[in-house]
């Protein structure tokens, strides 16, 4: 496929007062791929994915998602792409099915509940209360409420913070599939092994600029070539691979 | 992706039905629009079921045997206590507990055959002129009876209309019903959306096509209807165990209903303006309190506004939720309709209109 752009951001700038969060951003994220936005706190990664989700007023640029642009169609992207936010809550006192219809009833559609919970494997749990659920378990319903409007592109912010190593690759395996049955995924982490593995390409963020995107492995062999090296040698397995080597594979509940 | 026309109809339902599935299993709602509300009414049922009662202790030894205690006795508002002694009973007349103390001496041999002692207190004198006048009325009919009297001046004709009895309940149950739409309007509205803005569910709504207005018109709805069937059942509990009056049965139901939306909407929009001033969850109660308790003491919840000094009245006449007490209670115990309390509809309507403007600028998404 070639890479058609379905997400067009050009010369963004966020101000608030004096201070520039976002610096004058241009990028493209590709149709199909899961797109890296990665960067330390603070680099404006949240600020960026917020104006392209419609949630934040922007100071000047363009922006065009899946051909709608964000100042003079806001709706029709919103109607478009499914949200994840770094920490959100959901409304009190419901299980996750009245969740589910809640936000099916947001988005104007009818789904069945239990489907969108299969998605994410939390069926056993369409009875109880978001806040009774596991970390990962949390973040897979998040997930799930992103796809409820059968959406083009899904943005999840730093999805995986806080799971243990288990939790991750579970979360890593949803979230290729949802690429797989054709949705771009944009994902911001602070987890580069994360990203080495699950993003097509990324987008290096700091101080408010890009300061690089390429695919990991380009940008691994650059490094590389540049002649540098690691300090320690680099071994055939890392401390994780042992983890799950001896703790298992499959995802622990709780 | 989903082709069909996008209904904020839809949208603002399923706030709506989410919103209620939430308030009915959130305790402090159930608590605060009910429970308490019922309490009040059950205390007040009770305790205020027999109207006024004048406590008259008799001294030790005193007659029995005499047409003046006999008559006392059958006067429902005479609660006469004998068992007490002599010290008990003057240390209760010192506290105002007893209101009076009577006893009648027997003269054997001369004119009139009986004397009355009474000692009243300065403890209880609005109760001690009750029962004054009752025995100047006692003394009249036996000293009337006992001798042949010339033809009296003039001749007292009394006749009591048959009305309504006034109880308790009457005037308990329309200010608990007040109290209940407001603590439910002002601090469910205020928690809500809060917590919804500060837990960051506003902001995943707002990354769907929901409007604005279908969030507050959901929750708007929820609560009403929330609040409507706790004011049906707390006036069915008034009806079914305590006698309330409802002049009109459905009708007069109804218009209460109606009543209880008008006051509602004013409350919610307190409710607004707390969620907009408030930080966090624990600065709200101290917010609220401020608009809840004038109201909740001066709104004539527990007795008429009438009672309160003068230069409290204009106060107390400001407050909304005098006016929606008044009307439901004129319209529960008076019968009147919706037209006949139009004055405070208009004083509701104008409330609107101020606190709505004032969350306007006050109230926050984010």
């Amino acid at each position: 496929m070639a890479n058609q752009p379905i997400i067009t951001v050009k010369n963004l700038v966020k101000k608030y007062g004096d201070f520039t969060a976002v610096n004058n951003i241009s990028f493209e994220v590709y149709e199909g791929e899961i797109f890296g936005l990665l960067g330390p706190n603070g680099a404006g990664k949240t600020t960026t994915l917020e104006i392209i989700e419609t949630l934040r007023g922007k100071t000047s640029g363009e922006i065009i998602v899946d051909g709608f642009s964000i100042d003079k169609d806001p709706d029709s992207i919103k109607k478009r792409i499914g949200v994840q936010l770094q920490a959100a809550g959901y409304y009190p006192n419901l299980n996750l099915t009245e969740l589910i219809e809640l936000f099916s009833g947001l988005y104007g559609i009818d789904v069945n509940a239990l489907a969108m919970l299969e998605k994410v494997a939390l069926t056993d749990k369409a009875k109880a209360k978001f806040k009774e659920l596991s970390g990962g378990q949390k973040q897979r319903f998040s997930i799930a409420t992103t796809l409820i409007n059968n959406p083009r592109i899904v943005f999840l912010d730093e999805p995986t913070t806080g799971l243990d190593p288990q939790a991750r690759r579970n979360l890593w395996d949803l979230i290729r599939e949802i690429r797989n049955n054709g949705t771009t995924v944009v994902i911001t982490t602070h987890y580069m092994d994360e990203a080495e593995v699950l993003c097509d390409r990324v987008a290096f963020v700091d101080g408010g600029h890009i300061i690089g995107i390429d695919t990991p492995d380009h940008f691994i062999d650059e490094l590389v070539n540049s002649g540098f090296e690691r300090k320690k040698e680099v071994k055939k397995a890392n401390l994780e691979d042992v983890f799950i080597n001896k703790t298992g594979k499959e995802w622990r509940e709780s | 992706m989903n082709q069909q026309p996008y209904s904020n109809f839809k949208a603002t339902l399923a706030i709506a039905k989410a919103s209620f599935r939430s308030i009915i299993r959130s305790p402090s709602a159930v608590v605060f629009s009910l429970a308490f509300p019922l309490i009040f009414i059950l205390v007040f049922g009770f305790i205020g079921g027999g109207g006024i009662t004048v406590d008259v202790g008799v001294a030790k030894g005193s007659d029995t045997q005499n047409p003046v205690y006999q008559t006392l006795k059958h006067i429902k508002v005479v609660n006469l206590i004998e068992t007490e002694t002599a010290a008990e009973m003057k240390a209760e007349l010192d506290k105002g507990r007893l209101d009076a103390i009577i006893n009648v001496h027997k003269n054997t041999g001369h004119l009139p055959p009986f004397t009355v002692d009474v000692l009243y207190t300065k403890a209880s004198m609005d109760k001690g002129n009750i029962l004054k006048s009752l025995l100047t009325s006692v003394f009249y009919q036996i000293n009337t009876k006992g001798n042949n009297t010339p033809p009296p001046v003039a001749e007292l004709r009394e006749a009591t209309v048959t009305g309504r009895v006034y109880k308790t309940i009457d005037f308990i149950l329309p200010g608990q019903l007040g109290f209940s739409l407001l603590s439910s309007g002002v601090f469910g509205t205020a928690f809500v959306f809060l917590s919804l803005r500060i837990t960051l569910v506003l902001k995943r709504f707002f990354a769907t096509p929901v409007k604005r207005y279908s969030i507050v018109l959901g929750e708007a709805i929820a609560r009403i209807i929330f609040s409507l069937l706790g004011a049906l059942f707390i006036i069915m509990i008034g009806r079914f165990a305590f006698g309330f009056t409802l002049v009109h049965g459905v009708t007069t139901v109804l218009n209460m209903l109606l009543l209880s939306v008008i006051g509602l909407i004013v409350f919610m929009g307190f409710g607004f303006v707390v969620s907009g001033i408030a930080k966090t969850e624990s600065t709200i109660p101290p917010i609220a309190n401020m608009i809840t308790l004038p109201q909740f003491l001066l709104s004539g919840t527990f007795f008429s506004i009438n009672v309160f000094p003068a230069w409290l009245q204009p106060i107390s006449r400001a407050l909304p939720l005098t006016y929606l007490n008044d009307a439901m209670r004129k319209v529960a115990f008076e019968g009147a309709s919706l037209l006949d309390v139009s004055h405070q509809i208009l004083i509701l309507f104008v409330w609107i209109v101020i606190v709505y403007s004032v969350a306007v600028k006050t109230f926050k998404w984010e």
